[in-house]
């Protein structure tokens, strides 16, 4: 998968030639302006009403420009929501579910993509299956059994029931199955065994689609909603999503504080993915456009 | 589609057998933890959820078997039946204006020109943006009194509305926060789509002097039906599957116009303390998101042969 967001992708730039052009290129701004306005605007909203005193926002336009500026909010919003807590629970909830699914992942993988053993397909198809249960539809009975096993309120509660995932197996498998067959010899001339031919020459050759299946596992564990509503109320393990719930209950009538609690709450995520949007792109892109 | 061994080492097709058996121990290793996951969370849920919609609790704590009754009484109640259409309903609003959106921004973003990238960055910014932040931003857009959306309103001389109190208007405030959370991810998934329409396509056109329009009709739509029909699909599968921004803004109200599938399960099974019901409740879900990942998985299969076809 080629990098879909990078400059040199897309339709070709009208000629200066054709009559018009410089027009035709305004135009084409102004379109991307406008629609960049609008994806932006929600958020721009936030922050405004995130950097000002609660009254400002009631005398129009200050919802829509900033008349006065109170930053504090973001520490009062931090303070008053333990929002600092829930997003240490966050990050060890979704790190957890982050390096135990993609090391499951990589095994199964490699087990799917290198060996040879009777019934492959019909695990294969176990697998399979598995992508057909949405958790919603489960989770009356998911929710009996972490309570069967004294896990509500824990991180084992939070996190292992998602510790496999067929997705990031299928895409771990798809990059082993890329190994040059050379490869396999001439490392079995070397003496590797299974376990030498993994780890220096299959993990390594895989790093994109483990960085892609990283940055996914991540997001998708970080952003997660009715899981850990039902299985985290306490404070000490309850997530960033839920804590921002709890924040807004408790403050319906101060926009400004659950604003700036919100943007606390966004902007570790952001960076995340700032920093590794290729990567995320590439795992997108990699199930929706090739095979 | 079964796992195809990665290479033949050459010459071992006598040993196939034996190698065959050597090898069971290190894959069933290899495989046992997210074989053990999948059984404790996945398949054994699976089946106590179809094992629990055929009972009912009474009032004392047990349990009382009620077999496919209880599936009659799910499906003739006029609660679930309206849960089911506002579902619909829900997801019908969500991935009309999600595609249309979507096919905009990325037709916009699919040219070569200077700082495109900074647009398309912009475009597939709500990634980021978790169902609980998105939904956060938009009810203070739709708050009543100051929010923006009714500021607009009294400024163009119209009525404010309650947008997320109103049963008029709850359903759409909702998917209007859906669509914009999904709104990047459909961006990402069909510029990759648009990308892999080939050049000279266009270029073919525009000698034949096509207009714009005329090539996106002719050459875009139908190159790009197959992205369309994923997306559609992962949409739609999405808006069965909705549940926090209905938590975080309307609770399924006003008068129950947001009271999508997932949040009546929610409900009745740890409100009413119903999982009975919620699970009969769920196998029905289940149902109906199955049909949907066949059809996608039944193109998904055809996608890949298409691709295979070509190089």
């Amino acid at each position: 998968m080629t990098e879909v967001l990078a400059a040199d992708r897309g339709a070709p730039p009208v000629p200066p030639s054709v009559k018009g052009a410089a027009w035709r290129k305004a135009g084409r701004y102004l379109a991307l302006s406008v629609a960049a306005f609008i994806v932006l605007f929600p958020i721009y909203s936030a922050v405004v009403v995130a950097i000002q005193p609660a009254q400002a926002l009631l005398k129009w336009p200050g919802i829509l420009i900033p008349t006065d500026f109170d930053f504090g909010t973001f520490g009062e919003a931090f303070n008053q929501g333990h929002l600092g807590r829930f997003l240490r629970n966050s990050l060890i909830q979704s790190s957890l579910t982050t390096v135990a699914q993609v090391t499951t992942s990589v095994l199964a993988a490699y087990a799917f993509a290198f060996l040879r053993f009777p019934g492959k397909r019909w695990v294969f198809y176990a697998f399979l299956a598995t992508l057909m249960v949405p958790t919603e539809v489960i989770i009356v009975a998911q929710f009996q059994i972490v309570s069967d096993l004294g896990w509500l309120n824990s991180y084992a509660g939070l996190v292992v029931p998602f510790v496999a995932w067929t997705f990031g197996t299928f895409m771990i498998r798809q990059s082993f199955l890329n190994v040059p067959g050379d490869l396999r010899d001439a490392t079995a001339l070397d003496g590797y065994g299974h376990a030498g031919f993994m780890w220096h020459v299959a993990i390594p050759l895989a790093r994109p689609a483990i960085a892609g299946l990283s940055v996914f596992s991540f997001l998708y564990a970080w952003n997660q909603y009715l899981w850990p509503l039902l299985v985290a109320d306490d404070p000490n393990v309850r997530t960033i999503q839920i804590g921002l719930k709890s924040l807004n209950s408790a403050n319906v009538d101060e926009l400004n504080l659950v604003m700036a609690g919100t943007i606390i709450a966004a902007l570790p995520i952001a960076l995340v993915l700032i920093v590794f949007q290729r990567h995320l792109v590439r795992g997108l892109t990699a199930g929706a456009v090739k095979g | 589609m079964q796992g195809t061994p990665a290479f033949d080492t050459g010459g071992e097709e006598a040993g196939f057998g034996r190698k065959k058996l050597r090898e069971i121990p290190l894959a069933l290793l290899l495989l046992a933890p997210s074989l053990l996951i999948y059984s404790v969370f996945v398949f054994y849920p699976m089946g106590r959820t179809i094992w629990l919609g055929f009972y009912r609790e009474d009032p004392f704590g047990g349990r009382v078997y009620a077999g496919f009754e209880q599936y009659a009484d799910v499906l003739s109640s006029s609660d679930f039946r309206h849960s089911l259409w506002v579902t619909l309903l829900f997801a019908m609003i969500t991935v009309g204006f999600g595609l249309v959106f979507g096919v905009t921004l990325a037709t916009l973003a699919h040219q070569r020109i200077k700082g495109v990238t900074v647009f398309r960055t912009i475009f597939s910014s709500t990634v980021a943006t978790s169902v609980a932040v998105a939904s956060l931003i938009w009810l203070v857009l739709f708050q009543p009194s100051i929010g923006i959306v009714n500021q607009f309103l009294k400024s163009i001389g119209r009525e404010p509305v309650q947008w997320l109190l109103d049963s008029s208007t709850a359903l759409f405030a909702v998917a209007a926060t859906t669509v914009w959370q999904n709104l990047g991810i459909t961006f990402i998934i069909l510029i990759a789509g648009l990308q892999g329409i080939p050049d000279d396509l266009y270029e073919s056109a525009r000698v034949d002097g096509a207009s714009s329009w005329l090539q996106f009709r002719e050459i875009t739509l139908p190159m790009l039906s197959p992205t369309l029909l994923f997306v559609s699909v992962i949409l739609t599968i999405n808006a069965f599957q909705s549940f926090g921004q209905i938590d975080l803004l309307t609770q399924g109200g006003p008068s129950d116009s947001t009271n999508v599938i997932v949040y009546s399960i929610y409900q009745e099974a740890f409100q009413n303390r119903n999982a009975g019901v919620a699970s009969a409740q769920a196998v029905i879900l289940f149902i109906i998101v199955l049909t949907l990942s066949l059809v996608q998985f039944t193109f998904f299969e055809r996608r890949v042969h298409y691709a295979g076809g070509e190089s």
